[in-house]
């Protein structure tokens, strides 16, 4: 082998290894710091915990009458009063799971499943239901009507 | 001057560090079959930065505390952009790190790298085994969901079983009589601030004394190379040995970016004290083979109960195991198979009790 | 005896009066016991009758159950007599007013002697009704009774007597989950039943039907048992033109749709019985869209012509249903695939809820019996489980990116450890 052919290659598998090793270091780098910068930019649904939510905005309901919104992983049930004030209760009825509703003509909780009642403080009056619902507390904030679960006590 | 050299420079004439770097770029590491096993501590090294890293990036979103812990780990899950991908890491690489830890341990055991003079060196290793161990257990807890809350627990309770200390153990573990929000917030403590100053304590005491003291050859090679010098084998840690451990943290990254994409940690259900433990109810793996060596002891043994006995047995296991150099240090031969007949049934047994525990209902 | 004379001496006698005076103030002291509370009149009637055999028999243990007994009623309450006499003759002596066995056709009369007094059962419990014997002799069993048929329910028939437990007692006889099992004593005995006009499967039918799982199994109070539809003491069959108000007490809504529907008005023109015609009456099942259907569990082609008007409008309820049943299941099965993947579908999955309540209330609307109704329900399903649908299918996608973007991460990865050796080699070389 002549020098020449000896010193040809040299150069060239360096930089290829150079290519190799400065680029591959590079993306694998970017693959590494792209999620983490983004990460670091804080989301546009600022949490609010999963204590509380939004229910709806002032206006949205008419008075007496109720509207489902969810909360956690269940529903529940906001209820605006003839006079203004906001209720919230948790929606699943306690005798079988259906979503109960508001009747507007009664003035009460009505389950549909099996013709099960309750007042507006979440107590089973009438039918199957063989527990109340659960209560919650009603803020308003602003132009939001927020639901949060009662305070341990 | 490269760029490289320039910056090097500059540091060096107001650190004046060439001095303490000099003989990083002297020390060699011994190459023969089982170097491989080398590769072991720096990968648990790597591990133990990318929990610091993924940690300090978990803790801008999440929030400690029974109402939210739940719900900022669900948003962090879903809402933060790469959120899966930051906890996803997280909770494997914490597995991956005490499984390295483990193999660490059981590999410097067999190749006897624990002898004279590198005895505080295991002393600091198990010991910041016993910590990565803490750190697991207390990381688990912060989801806040029903299998951390029931394993939480039923640990702490195993704790309360100590004799004399281990009430006010427990009491001290669960900031109370029962594991609640006292407790999470508790564990978070630990978890980011007690454990991490104590384990960078340890990990640089540990890293310090690898540096000064250098590989450990294995015993029977020690002996061939003392008596033909020309016949040891060794590369330069600096950049032959560091260049090939680069590597193997590279692996490791692309390992952990597999498990994070194809296998997401799950949420699970947010933890409610007043349901019943759901059935078979077990601990991590990592405390599996402990766990189910509980299970196993009859609950009366002559006068004393089982669980007691057992959880004292542990602690004596763990104290001997620190201890562990100082059997061997000049001990006659024949000491030195026994350690060897130990290691390998500890071996055996902490794996094979962690199947058994895995399988068992 | 002789032997028994000369030993005995004053001294020993006056032992064996001690003893025999504690043994007879002991037994004293138990007859006091026995039958009381709260410090009531005596019962001695028990003392013999707990140990006479069957039918004369009542035990202590037995007695002590009753409702009666506990509130301080003797034994004489109802056979009249003296509860407190010893003697077997003073205490079942007419002159002291005792009935012996009371006579099956004298029952009535008997409970309803109190139950009926609003003044005196106020004095045990003031919210007790004491309507039951008027109930009663509305009752298909009190008529009968009174033409003279013995062979029918009487109080104690139903209510149990000597150990008469409150209803609210789980072990009573006419405790909700006890009440199939007490009326099928008679009702399902067939050779007791011989000469009635009526069948005796109810039982058996009830066993199998959905309300008898939810009472007996699930332990829903709530749910119906034979008191429910036909009645405690007023008990008879509602009647044919009013079934559907007994079933309206619970399945409100379905009523209502049937009530305004064309199927109300045939049925009642044609003497059937409502939901019954349908839904049978004890053998309640679950219902399924395979009552939609052309097989064996069909309900409309048993009246139903293949091929007119109706036939196709049933055809069209059950491809709709089905429709809609179908978009559910694959948008369940696209966010279940999605939630394995890890990727975090729960509020699609709250969705789907309202999918499935979508679902029954079209079910619901079908007793409506018109497709336009039914047809509105299936629409706002269908939209809600095509939301949830596209939000599983949009999670794939998001799980796809990643594994796209880890694929890439990895090629860069190998990459540098491709470098990385090439770099070793060349430094060692």
């Amino acid at each position: 082998m002549s020098v020449d052919q000896l010193s040809q290659p040299e150069p060239t598998r360096r930089r290829m290894v150079g290519i190799f090793l400065g680029g591959g270091l590079l993306a694998s780098f970017a693959s590494f710091i792209y999620p983490v910068l983004r990460y670091l930019v804080p989301p546009a649904v600022v949490d609010l915990g999963g204590d509380e939510v939004v229910a709806a905005k002032i206006g949205d309901l008419k008075p007496n009458s109720g509207k489902i919104f969810r909360f956690g992983s269940r529903p529940g049930l906001l209820i605006m009063e003839s006079d203004g004030t906001y209720r919230a209760l948790s929606a699943t009825c306690t005798h079988l799971g259906c979503t109960v509703q508001y009747r507007n003509d009664l003035r009460e909780v009505w389950c549909a499943c099996h013709n099960g009642i309750y007042d507006l403080n979440g107590r089973n009056v009438s039918g199957p239901p063989p527990r109340p619902l659960d209560v919650f507390d009603v803020h308003l904030r602003g132009d939001d009507i927020v639901v949060s679960r009662k305070r341990e006590a | 001057m490269t760029l490289f050299a320039a910056l090097r420079r500059w540091f060096d004439e107001r650190l004046d560090w060439d001095d303490l770097i000099a003989p990083l770029r002297h020390k060699t590491v011994p190459t023969h079959r089982l170097s491989y096993w080398y590769f072991l501590g720096g990968i648990t090294l790597f591990l133990f930065m990318i929990q610091v890293l993924t940690g300090i990036l978990l803790l801008l979103y999440y929030r400690p505390g029974a109402n939210e812990a739940f719900e900022s780990v669900q948003y962090i899950m879903t809402r933060v952009r790469f959120g899966w991908l930051v906890r996803s890491i997280h909770s494997w690489s914490a597995n991956l790190m005490i499984f390295t830890a483990f193999a660490h341990m059981f590999s410097v055991l067999f190749l006897k790298a624990y002898r004279k003079p590198r005895e505080l060196t295991w002393v600091s290793g198990v010991l910041l085994l016993f910590l990565v161990m803490g750190f697991g257990f207390s990381g688990y807890l912060l989801p806040w969901n029903t299998l951390a809350f029931f394993a939480t627990k039923v640990g702490t309770e195993i704790t309360g079983q100590i004799p004399i200390v281990g009430k006010p153990m427990m009491i001290f573990l669960r900031g109370g009589e029962d594991v609640t929000g006292a407790t999470l917030t508790r564990f978070f403590g630990f978890h980011v601030a007690v454990l991490p100053g104590i384990a960078t304590v340890l990990l640089l005491v540990h890293v310090l004394l690898v540096q000064r003291l250098g590989m450990s050859i294995p015993p029977k090679l020690e002996v061939q190379w003392t008596a033909d010098p020309s016949a040891k084998r060794e590369m330069k840690f600096f950049p032959n040995f560091l260049l090939r451990e680069l590597m193997a943290w590279y692996v490791a990254l692309g390992v952990l970016g597999a498990l994070a994409a194809v296998f997401p940690w799950n949420l699970g259900v947010k933890a409610d004290p007043f349901v019943s433990a759901p059935a078979g109810i077990k601990p991590e793996w990592y405390f599996l083979f402990m766990f189910q060596t509980l299970k196993l002891i009859p609950s009366k043994v002559w006068f004393i109960d089982g669980e007691v006995l057992g959880v004292i047995a542990f602690g004596l296991v763990g104290l001997l195991w620190l201890l562990l150099p100082f059997f061997e240090s000049d001990q006659p031969s024949h000491m030195k198979r026994w350690i060897t007949g130990l290691s390998v049934f500890a071996l055996a047994y902490v794996a094979g009790m962690s199947v058994y525990g895995l399988l068992a209902k | 005896m002789a032997f028994l004379r000369n030993k005995l001496r004053p001294f020993s006698a006056a032992h064996v009066g001690l003893a025999g005076f504690v043994v007879f103030a002991a037994c004293l002291g138990c007859g006091q016991s026995y039958g009381q509370s709260s410090g009531q009149i005596a019962n001695t009637c028990l003392d013999c009758h707990s140990t006479l055999p069957d039918p004369l028999g009542v035990s202590q243990e037995k007695f002590s159950q009753d409702i009666h007994a506990q509130k301080g009623l003797t034994c004489a309450s109802c056979h009249g007599g003296d509860p407190t006499s010893d003697d077997a003759d003073k205490a079942m002596s007419p002159k002291a007013g005792w009935k012996g066995k009371i006579d099956r056709k004298q029952i009535p009369q008997l409970c309803g002697s109190c139950h009926s007094d609003p003044a005196y059962i106020r004095q045990f419990n003031p919210s007790l009704r004491t309507d039951q014997l008027d109930q009663y002799r509305t009752s298909v069993h009190g008529k009968r009774f009174a033409a003279g048929d013995t062979k029918v329910a009487v109080c104690t028939d139903c209510h149990s007597v000597h150990d008469l437990r409150a209803p609210s007692d789980l072990r009573s006889t006419v405790n909700p989950v006890n009440v199939a099992k007490t009326c099928s004593r008679c009702h399902a005995d067939a050779s007791y039943m011989n000469g009635y006009s009526i069948p005796t499967d109810q039982f058996a039918k009830y066993s199998t039907s959905v309300h008898h799982e939810a009472l007996a199994v699930r332990g829903d109070l709530s749910a119906p048992t034979c008191s429910t539809c036909h009645g405690n003491h007023g008990a008879a069959p509602p009647g044919v033109d009013k079934v559907q108000n007994v079933c309206s007490n619970c399945h409100a809504f379905q009523a209502q749709m049937y009530e305004k529907s064309t199927h109300k008005k045939a049925f009642e023109a044609a003497s059937l019985p409502g939901c019954v015609v349908c839904h049978s009456n004890h053998g309640i099942r679950h219902p399924t869209d395979a009552m939609l259907g052309a097989g064996p569990d069909a309900v409309c082609m048993r009246c139903h012509a293949p091929g007119d008007r109706c036939d196709q409008a049933r055809a069209a309820l059950l491809s709709n249903l089905g429709r809609l049943d179908e978009a559910n299941k694959s948008a369940d099965s696209v966010l279940r695939v999605a939630e394995s993947s890890g990727m975090e579908v729960s509020e699609a999955r709250l969705g789907q809820d309202q999918a499935r309540d979508s679902l029954t209330k079209a079910r619901v609307t079908i007793h409506s019996f018109r497709t336009d109704l039914v047809d509105q329900d299936i629409q706002a399903g269908l939209k809600i489980a095509a939301q949830n649908l596209q939000a599983g299918q949009d999670a794939m996608v998001e799980r796809n990116h990643r594994r796209l973007g880890f694929g890439i991460s990895v090629i860069a990865i190998g990459i540098v450890l491709a470098g990385l050796r090439l770099y070793i080699k060349k430094i060692e070389s």
